[in-house]
């Protein structure tokens, strides 16, 4: 009776040791390992990381694939959140290449920094960048953070630039994701910078919803979303230097800096603003998956 | 809907690194509990504080917990081993408690009965006590995997990739459809584990189907022992 | 522990206490969010939960349904739920999902309540002539009520936890220090936000557990044997019957 029984538990079990066997071999291509890996990696492993931002995701898959066309041996860890997260794992390389932009990574090394353009942000990366953690040729591409209002608010106060916000004459509330109200281009930076207030609610991924159905009435938007020539928003000037420009710039960890440096430049060379534009369109309105928006523009611009 | 078929590859390979994680974290907090319940349940000093501090641990924000543990302890945040230790957690809170539930509903007289026959300690607890208190045990394990394959989602706020990258992926690119997938993923999945657990119930406790398919009406000694 | 040290100090920092963001709001919101979703399970759940325990019909549907509704992730419903609603509508998809999330466990309540009363209590109440209906509510309800009890509980456990991921969508409470300190590196921030979840659960479920045992009913408290049942969470049925799986967390 116990023996029946013992049998059937062990059977069971066994089962279950093929099942979970099964599960942690099966190994697609695509499919992010566990990052804790190995401390020491074969040199031809590089292991490309990505934000948790669908663009970011996309230009990933874009390095990823043609280091893969290249011969390279690629690892995926995607949707890795913050610069918290990720940075100490560039350094450490549990993650050795990732896709940034130039203005917001100056700004986290050094928050004082009064580079503004994209020369002069790029050029002040390296020394801002810690030890072991260099920076690829920048793209032309940019996507970074701007104020932004709809047309019709635009046309009712008259506004081109933030500064322009001074004649508005109701209260302002901006909305951007929840880290935005710390940041020195936040709120604080409104103030100090164009002397204007404004109130602040953490609209996150709900940003561009918000600002059309007037939830808040000036918004934190990516300059690369699609969104803002299909809905006509309007992209208020900034001339007193409150956002840093920010190219799509690639991290490296400075071990394999020199392998991967001709095809990645290559990349960013052909990466162009509107492209970006494109790309973020394939995915949001045509639904695309970054695999196939990365491989589909790898070969339009001959780099497959 | 075209969407998820045209991503079914995204989607299945999404869900075998979800259930990979949670069975990992399932079966680990399954067999840490069995000792710590056992634990608790023999000695009734230790019962109030192991009740106390699992439920304690219950009220604690899954997102939280992702985030300080690592910070804690030192590992990598980015890990998936830093889900399972959360996922694996969770479960123990709430099958330390069904252990303890399990080891409760053995009637005293079976037990007594076993040590009559001879049974020693260990004997008596693997060969008596723990299969009679299975269906409870059982119960506790069924709800402590759907519990968390569908915590499991959560990980994705953190870095950590399984079928949660669909609600964040699918709310950024405002695709309803890959959202939807998500869910319904997830929600196969649990059932799915539901089921197997259940078979795996039904093979090795033959004895509890026989009362399976009555409505057996509650006889007053079983109410008044507590049960 | 200095993270504990630095987690106090960002709670009682001035700047936590002005502004749109400040603590006192976001409890109440976290409270409310909290008490309307488990009010509302309520009303849905515990007539749904007697009508089964009374008649004994059901069982078997609703623990399929409450089984599907706990595989159903919280975080993923309330996204999707936004999505569909629109972003005016958030209150209302946070509302839906913490009410899917508190049903499983008070409809468990409230049947299992009913279920574990003795039958022949039953039938001395039919036989001294009540009806049907006075049967329920003059013997079964109270009867039941401390498992009723234990369910809501569980449940407002369950939600309290859950309603941290509001803040995901921008309707604050407690989870709005976890959500923003992430991004923001600071962990303090985050040990704090948690902190104040865990203590504010650790609150309710002690008053829940004292309106538990206050829901004994008078004669039963007399009858020593009854006592572990006022404590009992009503997780499973008796061993003798089908196990039912209840109560606990799907996602938060």
């Amino acid at each position: 009776m116990t023996t029946t029984r013992t049998l059937r538990a062990a059977a069971l079990a066994g089962a279950a040791a093929l099942l979970l066997a099964g599960c942690a071999s099966g190994n697609p291509l695509e499919e992010p390992t566990d990052g804790s890996g190995s401390g020491e990696m074969m040199s031809d492993t590089i292991v490309v990381g990505s934000q948790a931002y669908y663009s970011n995701e996309i230009i990933a898959e874009i390095y990823a694939q043609a280091l893969e066309n290249a011969g390279f041996d690629v690892e995926r860890q995607f949707n890795i959140g913050q610069r918290d997260a990720y940075i100490p794992a560039l350094e450490s390389g549990e993650v050795t290449l990732f896709p940034e932009y130039s203005g917001n990574l100056l700004q986290y090394f050094d928050p004082e920094t009064t580079a503004r353009t994209a020369d002069e942000v790029y050029a002040a990366l390296p020394d801002a960048l810690p030890e072991g953690l260099v920076v690829l040729d920048q793209s032309s591409a940019t996507d970074q953070d701007s104020y932004t209002v709809t047309s019709a608010f635009a046309d009712q106060y008259s506004l081109v630039s933030i500064a322009d916000l001074a004649n508005v004459t109701e209260p302002l509330t901006l909305g951007g994701p929840p880290e935005l109200a710390e940041r020195p281009y936040g709120p604080t930076g409104l103030a100090d910078v164009y002397g204007i207030d404004v109130g602040f609610s953490a609209t996150g991924d709900t940003t561009f919803e918000d600002l059309e159905a007037g939830t808040i009435n000036l918004a934190n938007i990516y300059t690369a979303d699609p969104r803002i020539q299909t809905a006509g928003l309007v992209v208020l000037e900034d001339p007193e230097g409150l956002f840093l420009a920010s190219n799509v710039v690639p991290v490296v960890n400075a071990d394999v800096a020199d392998e991967i440096a001709d095809v990645i430049n290559a990349v960013s060379a052909a990466l162009t603003p509107e492209g970006l534009v494109a790309l973020n369109v394939q995915s949001t309105v045509d639904e695309m998956s970054p695999a196939d928006i990365a491989s589909q523009w790898l070969q339009e611009n001959g780099l497959s | 809907m075209t969407w998820i078929l045209d991503n079914l590859d995204l989607i299945l390979q999404l869900s075998v690194e979800h259930l990979r994680q949670c069975i990992i974290a399932i079966v680990l907090g399954f067999v840490l509990s069995i000792p710590l319940g056992y634990l608790a349940w023999r000695f009734g000093l230790l019962r109030g504080w192991v009740i106390t501090i699992t439920g304690m641990l219950y009220t604690i924000p899954s997102l939280a917990l992702l985030i300080l543990l690592p910070t804690v302890f030192g590992y990598s945040a980015l890990s998936d081993g830093n889900l399972i230790v959360a996922l694996t957690l969770y479960a123990i809170a709430i099958l330390v408690r069904s252990v303890v539930d399990g080891l409760d509903s053995v009637d005293t007289g079976v037990r007594g009965a076993a040590t009559a026959m001879g049974f020693s300690g260990t004997r008596r607890f693997f060969g008596v006590e723990f299969p009679l208190a299975g269906p409870v045990i059982l119960a506790g394990l069924r709800v402590a995997s759907v519990s968390t394959i569908s915590l499991a989602t959560v990980g994705i706020l953190v870095g950590v990739t399984n079928l949660g990258y669909l609600f964040t992926n699918g709310l950024q690119r405002r695709i309803i459809p890959e959202v939807l997938a998500g869910i319904i993923a997830v929600v196969i999945l649990a059932l799915l584990i539901d089921l197997l657990l259940v078979l795996a119930g039904r093979m090795l406790m033959p004895w509890t189907r026989r009362s399976r398919g009555s409505r057996t009406v509650a006889p007053a000694a079983s109410l008044g022992a507590g049960a | 522990m200095n993270l504990l040290i630095d987690a106090w100090l960002w709670i009682i920092a001035p700047e936590q206490w002005t502004g749109n963001y400040a603590l006192p709001t976001l409890l109440l919101q976290q409270i409310g969010f909290t008490f309307a979703a488990v009010g509302i399970a309520t009303v849905i759940a515990v007539p749904a939960g007697w009508a089964i325990g009374h008649t004994g019909k059901g069982r078997e549907i609703a623990v399929a349904i409450s089984g599907a509704a706990r595989a159903i992730p919280s975080f993923g419903l309330l996204i999707l739920l936004v999505l569909v609603l629109g972003v005016t509508r958030r209150p209302e998809a946070a509302l839906v999902t913490f009410v899917l999330l508190a049903i499983p466990s008070l409809l468990a309540g409230a049947y299992t309540g009913l279920q574990a009363i003795d039958r022949a209590t039953i039938d001395a109440a039919r036989a001294v002539g009540m009806t049907r209906w006075q049967v329920l509510w003059r013997v079964e309800v109270p009867l039941g009520l401390p498992l009723l009890v234990g369910g809501l509980r569980t449940a407002t456990l369950q939600v309290v936890a859950t309603v941290t991921i509001a803040a995901y969508v921008n309707l604050g409470g407690l989870g709005w220090p976890i959500i923003q300190g992430i991004p923001l590196g600071r962990f303090d921030q985050v040990l704090a936000g948690a902190v104040l979840v865990a203590a504010l659960a650790l609150v309710l479920d002690g008053l829940l557990a004292l309106a538990q045992r206050a829901a004994v009913p008078r004669g039963l408290r007399a009858a020593p044997r009854s006592a572990p049942q006022a404590d009992r969470e009503p997780t499973f049925d008796k061993p003798r019957q089908t196990p039912d799986a209840l109560a606990t967390r799907s996602s938060s």
